[in-house]
């Protein structure tokens, strides 16, 4: 034992290369299994809607705040989703103290993209009353444990706290012209899509799913596959590293319809679980 | 590496008429290509690299050395900055920084310069469509200039899909706005495999995989204007 942990020491790379050799991981996953996932919703009271996931040890919370806004002079029956993904250096120790780095502003940009890119909310349905008033969603992504595996822990997180989104009803006052809040009367938000990202790493030319922290650190790429449920690819995210064929695009796009469903189902089963109360 | 400067500037004004007859104005596909390498004197290695009316400007430090909190023992750290045309650069350079990064990171081989620093430097000069790709091919120009050795070569080339299914390659600023779904591919020059991809939009998996070959083709025209434009370099001295 002490020599297997030696050796995981000194051969990191050399190490990992013999269990892929027998089709496992070091911590006796398959390459295709994905980590445990667990979500908890509405665990934050003082947002409008929360969620947190933990995959594995990685953990991640979302909140998402709502405020009004004026919306903007080119768009005026459209409101806002602002999405910021924060890796405090409370989850790992590669995380520094101070402004965003590297890669919680590439994280963010990855949440922004697919928002955009998949419609997850219309936003005129965020509108209140044209070129008056509308909803601007913050969407605040915080890791709590780092362990591999961000983004589709945040794309998990984030769509789970959409769904537990519950807007107050607005009406306009006529005499004063102001937005008035109810907030006994609560309404849904209307989910259009479901986007569910799927990441895999590249080890030379084998691919893992849901990579943990060690892992991405000795990867040589990495993908990131968003689907709907249309089956539609709503982001195909793959910042450089080792090349990839055609083929082995199609099995990951594949596996990543496979764990849509997963998650789907277990979403549903959280929503479900809470709406009695 | 660069004592002649006198000769050199005068190369590169031969150069520059030299490059404007091998471009791939003639292709259909594609947008009309124009490169000009070693134009900066400072850097180790510098491109400008128009395709159509997108012009982006790369210039390549390195190796060279580098900070101690940034130091990798085993190979090389890997520096892209990229720069808009106006205004600082912010998430959104970020993100595509990171992307170029980690495909030249695929393709130098930093493991024979470690503890030392690769600094590509991107401006933007004009925005007219296909910006990341258009990026990634100054950048693996700037490369060769510089002399750092890589393992292959890469470039970027941009698919837009419109409503109807059909694909334009190399798009411009106003097909990309209209496009439903925009695709950037970066392609390796041995196998011709996808080392990066970004999406803009929604497409179907057979969608993606027309895009992919499509731009596996259309690399094969760069690829040879890479070439081409490399004789046309070194047979001159």
């Amino acid at each position: 034992m002490a020599a297997a942990s030696g050796f995981r020491t000194v051969e990191p790379v050399e190490y990992y290369r013999r269990f892929l050799k027998e089709n496992c991981r070091p911590d006796g996953r398959d390459l295709g299994e994905f980590r445990t996932t667990t979500i908890n919703i509405g665990s934050i009271t003082t947002a409008d809607g929360s969620a947190l996931v933990k995959l594995g040890n990685t953990t991640v919370v979302c909140g998402i705040k709502a405020e009004f806004a004026a919306p903007l002079a080119d768009s005026s029956n459209k409101g806002y989703i602002v999405p910021n993904v924060d890796l405090p250096p409370l989850c790992s120790s590669r995380f520094r103290p101070g402004p965003p780095g590297e890669e919680a502003q590439a994280a963010s940009q990855f949440v922004a993209d697919v928002i955009e890119n998949s419609q997850v909310v219309m936003k005129e349905d965020l509108c209140i009353v044209d070129g008056k008033i509308a909803w601007v969603l913050y969407c605040d992504i915080i890791c709590l444990d780092y362990d591999g595996n961000l983004l589709d822990a945040c794309m998990c997180a984030f769509l789970a706290a959409l769904r537990n989104v519950q807007l107050p009803a607005v009406t306009i006052n006529e005499e004063t012209g102001l937005a008035e809040v109810n907030l006994k009367e609560k309404i849904p938000l209307t989910i259009r899509k479901e986007p569910v990202a799927t990441s895999f790493i590249l080890f030379d030319t084998v691919m893992i799913v849901d990579p943990t922290a060690e892992e991405e650190d000795l990867a040589t790429g990495m993908l990131t596959i968003v689907t709907d449920e249309e089956g539609k690819l709503c982001s195909v995210h793959k910042p450089g590293g080792s090349a990839l064929t055609g083929a082995k695009l199609q099995d990951c796009i594949s596996r990543a319809t496979a764990r849509y469903k997963e998650v789907k189902k277990l979403i549903d089963k959280v929503i479900k679980s809470v709406k009695p109360t | 590496m660069r004592k002649r400067y006198g000769e050199a500037r005068g190369w590169i004004g031969a150069m520059e008429t030299e490059q404007k007859k091998c471009d791939s104005g003639d292709l259909p596909s594609l947008r009309r290509i124009v490169c000009e390498q070693g134009l900066l004197s400072r850097p180790d290695g510098s491109a400008s690299w128009m395709q159509g009316d997108t012009s982006v400007l790369a210039g390549v430090y390195g190796p060279s050395e580098v900070k101690v909190s940034k130091e990798i023992y085993d190979k090389a750290t890997l520096e892209v900055m990229l720069r808009p045309k106006v205004g600082l650069p912010g998430v959104y350079e970020r993100s595509r920084e990171q992307m170029i990064k980690k495909t030249c990171e695929a393709v130098v081989l930093g493991t024979l310069h470690p503890r030392s620093s690769i600094t590509i430097v991107l401006q933007v000069i004009t925005d007219a469509g296909s910006l990341l790709a258009s990026c990634l091919n100054a950048a693996c120009m700037g490369l060769m200039d510089a002399g750092l050795p890589m393992g292959s070569l890469f470039c970027g080339v941009t698919c837009a899909l419109d409503a109807d299914g059909n694909f334009t390659l190399d798009p411009t600023a106003k097909q990309e706005k209209e496009a439903q779904t925009v695709l950037t591919f970066a392609i390796d020059s041995i196998e011709k495999k996808v080392l990066m991809s970004s999406m803009k939009g929604t497409c179907s998996v057979e969608q993606l995989q027309q895009c992919v070959a499509a731009s596996q083709r259309a690399a094969d025209t760069i690829f040879q204007f890479y070439r081409d434009s490399a004789c046309r370099k070194y047979s001159k001295w």
